[in-house]
């Protein structure tokens, strides 16, 4: 079926569709090609700036270049012995990640099991992690956690990021759950039934048979995600945590010079850009590899 | 209604000459050349792929052509300068596949283009569409969308849709392939009824028995030009190039 | 209800239960127009969205090369940074360039105030993504159903606007609903550069009350509720753009 390109009449043949898995189509065919635009369109922007600023002041002040280099080692890594900046924001997607993928796993099937009261209760933990902003989960998870927990005599410090990392985990939580859930349904009975003619109990079926087989259905959704927790770490500098954001604001409130506000908070949205948009691209490849398979 | 000077209601109405048209390297039509005259009913048949649909969309200026002429009363169709809404007015087309448009109402559908299109009033616009609705038979299905009428419905609505636009020449394509050999007959009705009207139709079509009863003139085409052409009677009974009569015992 | 608000107060007395943002009349007003304001953001930024989408989607059909690459670097640069640095660009970095009016008391202030950049900043986030649905919308409408209204001398932009937008949209709405209900979660945001919405009244409530943690009940029943009453709007609409004999 050909699908609408515009005005009909001017409509030449159809663009010839990408030719999909290993052969050609690949993420690297499309990502130094954004890339370079947008860091080729930061830098025009920088140096305009920078023209425009030496045009009205001429001052001794230092040039808007030399700034943004000289402050990019402390955005990027934290202050000197010191654990911040964009490789937080990078561990704290990490972890984050990992403990939303986990308790996502578990909750997602919780939601198919056979008993009735484990399925609605994953069921609504779900909906609510889910349907909940994200920075309210992260402040309920600040303030109404303690700085410090005691086991066994032991006194474990919960400094802010983990805390911060925990509540970002918990949407990411009940968000894979659903990709769990609907990935598993999305497993043909037979499969159910073979694996249950040959002996295999519920859990043996579910994490030997179905699982394993749903591993590539959630890819692409886990891997959307995981760019959606990435780009939502900022948020942690909202309460607290030294991140590049927070990082950022204070470089800013050193220097106190305007011209270098638009310059600064675009550094740091290459930043995440250069991280982020390939992850997408090879995402979305990753999306129609596995489409052609299935 | 606008025609181009010089041009009398006795010469032909369209006119075809030498149109070559190519899909990149795929040349589809290859030197067509005929007339039709004003009321006439030509029917064009032919192997699937031949370039028919594509000659009816040249007409229409829905494709552009390479080379040659296509006028429609006296007018380029091929020229840029041409205004597409005038041609459109002149010439109504009916598909293969209907092509309704699926949220709007049998009513809706027949009313949408002298509505947005010739920004005609609302109420000349719905007295004339109900009447149209009725001269397809489908009383009673005014507000019935689409999804909701069968094939033959649905065609006979599309019809009437291009019918609003008062054309003076209606294209038709294929326009019973995709339906039912009982529904076939509603349709084909509807189009004899037009043509007895006097209206100018040029048809691309399977249905033999049609051509000959209906038609004026066939012609036949194959890889991009006309092979062969002639009024129905002599056509079938005496055509003489072999593509022709191996085409024509095939599909009889 | 006055009696309701006391017993809410005997609560807090016998209970330690602080719901002083319901019984107290000063923190109540406070609060609601703070629920107002994250009203009106997620309203205006939906809509406003919603028209960046229309608007991106066309241009995503037009033949100009250039118009075209423009669009695609608006999409994939909004989608792809994080819209909390995107919100404080637009109010911090961009902001302080626009110019100044005066105002009825002669006093020069900033053109637009925070409440106007956390709705540029969020509708310009939201519509990237509104920019792809519309587009998978539009891919998903027949090439020979718009070939009919061309044949019917629509033009270009009555095609768009008459058979292939009301199509599409049907095609996306579930797509087009999560992205919106998404958003109004995203106004929460706002509360950065200190718009006065629900999440940032809520702070000033539990900073001065120090009831941390019945505020935040509240405010996860609120955002339930909003989100619950987005959902359902959504799902009506969804029922009023139903076609009979049309859809997958
Ligand atoms: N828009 C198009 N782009 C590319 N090729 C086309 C297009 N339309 C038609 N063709 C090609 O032109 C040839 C003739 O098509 P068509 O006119 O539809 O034949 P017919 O109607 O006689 O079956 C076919 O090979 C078809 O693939
Ligand atoms: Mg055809």
């Amino acid at each position: 079926m050909r699908r609408y390109q515009g005005d009909a009449s001017c409509a030449g043949p159809a663009e010839p569709a990408p030719p999909a898995g290993e052969s050609g189509y690949t993420a690297a065919n499309f990502t130094p090609r954004a890339l370079a635009i947008v860091l080729g369109v930061f830098c025009v922007v920088v140096l305009a700036g920078e023209a425009l600023a030496q045009m009205r002041s001429g001052g001794p002040s230092r040039s808007i270049v030399a700034t943004l280099v000289a402050w990019t080692p402390l955005i990027l890594f934290g202050p000197p012995r010191e654990f911040g900046g964009f490789a937080l924001n990078i561990a704290v997607s990490f972890l984050a990640m990992a403990i939303g993928t986990v308790a996502g796993l578990f909750l997602g099937i919780g939601q198919i099991s056979l008993s009735p009261a484990v399925r609605k209760v994953s069921w609504a933990i779900t909906q609510f992690f889910r349907n909940s902003p994200w920075l309210v989960l992260l402040f309920f998870v600040m303030l109404l956690t303690p700085f410090q927990i005691k086991i066994a005599g032991y006194t474990i410090p919960l400094p802010a990021w983990l805390k911060a990392t925990f509540g970002l985990s918990l949407p990411v939580m009940a968000n894979f759950a659903e990709i769990v859930r609907g990935s598993i349904n999305s497993i043909p009975t037979s499969q159910w039934e073979s694996a249950e003619s040959l002996a295999f109990t519920r859990m043996q079926t579910i994490w030997r048979i179905i699982l394993p087989q749903c591993v590539k259905r959630m890819t692409p959704p886990w891997m959307n995600w995981y760019a959606i927790l990435t780009m939502a770490t900022p948020l942690i500098s909202i309460v607290g945590v030294n991140d590049a954001m927070t990082l950022t604001q204070d470089a800013l409130a050193a220097e106190q010079r305007s011209e270098l506000l638009m310059p600064m908070y675009g550094l740091l949205l290459v930043f995440f850009f250069v991280y982020c948009y390939p992850i997408a691209r090879w995402t979305i490849y990753l999306e129609r590899k596995f489409a052609v398979r299935s | 209604m606008t025609v181009a000077a010089g041009w009398t209601p006795d010469q032909p109405i369209i006119r075809i000459v030498d149109v070559h048209k190519s899909f990149g390297t795929n040349a589809v039509l290859k030197g067509v050349t005929f007339d039709v005259a004003k009321g006439e009913v030509v029917c064009v048949i032919g192997p699937s792929g031949s370039g028919k649909s594509t000659l009816l969309r040249c007409i229409n200026a829905l494709v552009p052509i390479d080379k040659g002429s296509i006028k429609v009363e006296g007018r380029e169709v091929h020229d840029p300068a041409l205004d597409k809404l005038e041609l459109r007015k002149k010439v109504g087309m009916v598909f293969q596949s209907y092509n309704l448009f699926p949220h709007k109402t049998a009513l809706d559908n027949v009313m949408m283009a002298p509505l947005h299109v010739l920004k005609r009033g609302k109420d000349e616009v719905e007295a004339q569409a109900r009447q149209l609705i009725k001269k397809v038979r489908l009383e009673g299905k005014e507000a019935a969308y689409p999804g909701e009428l069968s094939g033959g419905q649905q065609q006979r609505v599309a019809i009437a849709r291009s019918l609003a636009m008062n054309p003076d020449i209606m294209l038709f394509d294929e326009v019973t392939a995709a339906l039912d050999p009982e529904t076939v007959k509603e349709v084909l009705l509807t189009i004899r009824e037009l043509a007895e009207d006097g209206m100018t139709c040029m048809l691309v079509t399977h249905e033999m028995g049609f051509a000959r009863e209906v038609g004026d003139h066939i012609y036949f085409t194959d890889r991009g030009v006309i092979v062969e052409h002639g009024p129905p009677e002599s056509f079938f009974k005496s055509a003489s190039d072999p593509r022709t009569r191996q085409f024509l015992s095939q599909i009889l | 209800m006055d009696s309701f608000w006391e017993l809410l107060r005997g609560l807090h007395d016998s209970y330690g239960i602080n719901l002083v943002h319901f019984y107290d009349g000063f923190e109540r007003g406070r609060l609601l127009r703070g629920m107002w304001t994250t009203v009106k953001l997620a309203v205006i930024c939906i809509v406003l969205s919603v028209v960046i989408g229309m608007i991106g989607a066309w241009l995503q059909g037009s033949r100009l090369k250039l118009l075209k690459a423009l669009v695609q670097g608006y999409i994939q640069f909004f989608r792809n940074t994080p819209p909390l640095v995107q919100m404080y660009f637009f109010y911090f970095a961009l902001g302080p360039q626009m110019p100044r009016i005066v105002n009825e008391h002669g006093i020069a202030q900033p053109m637009l105030g925070s409440f106007e950049w956390a709705v540029l900043s969020l509708s310009f986030f939201a519509g990237a993504f509104n920019v792809e649905i519309f587009r998978s919308g539009i891919e998903a409408v027949q090439k020979s159903t718009v070939e009919a209204a061309d044949s019917l001398g629509f033009n270009r932009l009555q095609i768009y606007w008459y058979v292939v937008l009301p199509l599409a949209i049907r095609f996306c709405l579930p797509a087009l609903n999560n992205n919106l209900v998404n958003l109004a979660k995203t106004t929460t945001q706002a509360y950065a550069i200190a718009v006065p919405e629900t999440l940032f009244v809520a702070s000033q409530i539990w900073s001065d009350r120090i009831n941390v943690f019945e505020m935040m009940i509240t405010l996860l029943t609120f955002y339930l509720l909003l989100v619950g009453m987005f959902v359902w709007i959504m799902a009506r609409v969804e029922r009023a753009l139903h076609v009979p004999g049309f859809g997958r």
